[in-house]
């Protein structure tokens, strides 16, 4: 059924079609880093699709093979584009990550807007993941970002934080998938709000990301800033955030209220706790005809589980 | 299948008048549906070919497979409420034609999901069975079209007599059923596009029963000995 030629190149080594039509731009910025030592001191940060260094951290990156970018760029779930897979990378170019910030407040000490500039002056890193979509696909992404506790203890959570509330930028203009369908309503209520328990934003695993594959993040992918945690189903990482807010309460998520039965709060990834309509035991890696096995914590139980000790995780899906 | 199209009877039950059609018009016009009911498959082989198929390619082809069936059952649903609603009696020759079309394109979808999606894990196809009310009318609608597939040749209709091979083919309305829910159950959200396959459900079973109420009706009000007699 599936016969495929064998492509004269590999995905990965052609040049991505923005980084091509940027071509100038993109060697003006190479010139910058190669005359000085660090992206934040090169003056403006970078834009989308291009370079962005960062080692790689070993202890939080998988040894598996990573999905091919093209597969990571093209097939995605970002329902502010719309709500096909090929949706995204085709409305990419309307959203402008440039400038930006981000708004970090609530119960915290410090409340401070934040420039992506200064996000990106972060000590960025390089992790690879394995992301789990609740669709019961998966991919292998090398993210790069750094633990959003760096970002959190700058801001300082009083006592009474216990939520951290994630939202991410209305605007129909730059989404076109949050413009009403054909019948008035849409898939979730806008903006997009997920949210985490205070412990799991605290998370080692935990990723304020802002590139991937050796790049800056691509707009189809969240740009310029998004959250990845990768135990959990891939929805619960909120993408292009404009807010940050710690809160008592525990966040009303975008899904919970589109179909409280199906999405929870918490959505971990779990292989015994089917979704109401389709299991979840297994998943197919994208880029593999087989399907494999959904490990519990998309496998990272040694690390995440004893967040949820004594938790009935079949009533907290 | 297509052999039985040959010894089939010029009218098919239900049909409604007889078509004023040369031989050469009716094969002309059955090979033009012949291409266009082919023409989803070659573009799915075409993008397969050329590895077009997408990050997901087990599940584009599934999506693909099973679009087209419910596109092909809903074109031949569409022909008598054409004939009810504007007299157009000729394209009825191609129903039979266009309902086998959609029951083989959902024969593929139904082979992508064993062989390619679940590779043969007959255990866990049917706990998904049991348990995935999607699949479970997706399943159901599929077995209720075998009957129907397997009574369509001329010399079936003959063999059950029209009243009977009538009633036994008005199982693809409830297909029809079963397919749009077997649509809007399996989306993680639900999109406009299922709520407009169901529309289009609604929308032709709706014009079958408008127009049966109004002759059943009008059959009351005229006197027995002028009814005229079925069509």
């Amino acid at each position: 059924m599936l016969i495929k030629r064998a492509p004269m190149f590999k995905a990965s080594e052609i040049t991505d079609y923005r980084l091509y039509l940027n071509r100038r731009e993109f060697m003006l910025g190479a010139a910058a880093l190669a005359l000085t030592p660090s992206v934040a001191s090169a003056g403006a940060a970078p834009a989308a699709g291009q370079p962005l260094k960062a080692a790689k951290n070993e202890k939080f990156s998988l040894s598996e093979k990573a999905t091919s970018f093209k597969e990571a760029t093209t097939y995605n779930n970002f329902y502010e584009f719309g709500v096909d897979k090929e949706d995204p990378v085709k409305y990419a170019h309307m959203l402008k990550p440039r400038p930006w910030t981000v708004q970090v407040d609530g119960l915290v000490h410090k409340p401070k807007k934040y420039d992506i500039e200064e996000i990106l002056r972060f000590p960025l890193e390089e992790r690879v993941y394995s992301l789990r979509c609740v669709e019961a696909w998966s991919m292998v992404i090398p993210w790069i970002g750094f633990p959003l506790a760096l970002l959190l203890k700058q801001v300082e959570p009083t006592g009474n934080a216990k939520f951290v509330e994630f939202t991410t930028l209305k605007d129909p203009e730059q989404f076109p998938g949050q413009k009403p369908n054909l019948f008035g309503g849409s898939a979730v209520e806008w903006p997009y709000v997920e949210g985490l328990r205070l412990d799991e934003a605290m998370h080692p695993l935990t990723l304020l990301t802002v590139g991937m594959y050796g790049q800056v993040l691509p707009n189809q992918n969240g740009a310029p800033l998004r959250i990845v945690v990768p135990w959990k189903y891939g929805f619960k990482s909120g993408k292009s955030l404009v807010h940050i807010r710690l809160t008592e309460e525990q966040p009303k998520t975008a899904w919970e209220k589109a179909a409280p039965q199906e999405y929870g709060f918490y959505s971990n990834v779990n292989p015994t706790v089917d979704h109401p309509r389709w299991s979840q035991a297994t998943e197919r890696r994208i880029g593999e005809f087989m399907r494999r096995k959904t490990l519990m914590f998309n496998g990272y139980a040694d690390q995440v589980a004893s967040l949820y000790a004594g938790m009935d995780l079949k009533k907290n899906y | 299948m297509p052999g039985a199209e040959r010894q089939a009877p010029e009218r098919e039950p239900e049909a409604g008048g007889r078509f004023r059609m040369s031989r050469r018009g009716r094969i002309a016009l059955k090979a033009i549906a012949w291409v266009l009911c082919l023409l989803p498959l070659a573009v799915l082989i075409h993008l397969a070919v050329q590895g077009e198929l997408g990050a997901n390619p087990i599940s584009f082809v599934t999506n693909w497979l099973g679009q087209w069936t419910f596109r092909l059952l809903l074109v031949s649903l569409a022909f008598t409420p054409l004939r009810i609603l504007f007299g157009l009696a000729w394209p009825l020759q191609l129903r039979r034609l266009v309902g086998l079309f959609a029951f083989c394109y959902a024969c593929l979808h139904l082979s992508v999901w064993v062989v390619l999606d679940h590779y043969f894990d007959w255990g866990e196809m049917w706990t998904d069975l049991l348990k995935r009310r999607y699949i479970t009318a997706g399943m159901a609608a599929l077995t209720l079209l075998v009957p129907l597939a397997a009574t369509s040749t001329g010399g079936m209709v003959r063999r059950l007599g029209g009243a009977a091979w009538r009633r036994l083919h008005r199982l693809v309305y409830l297909v029809a059923v079963l397919a749009a829910l077997h649509f809007l159950w399996l989306a993680k959200a639900v999109r406009s596009e299922q709520y407009v396959y169901a529309a289009i459900v609604a929308l032709l079973l709706g014009i079958r029963l408008w127009d049966s109420v109004r002759r059943r009706l009008r059959r009351r009000r005229v006197p027995v000995t002028t009814r005229p007699s079925p069509a």
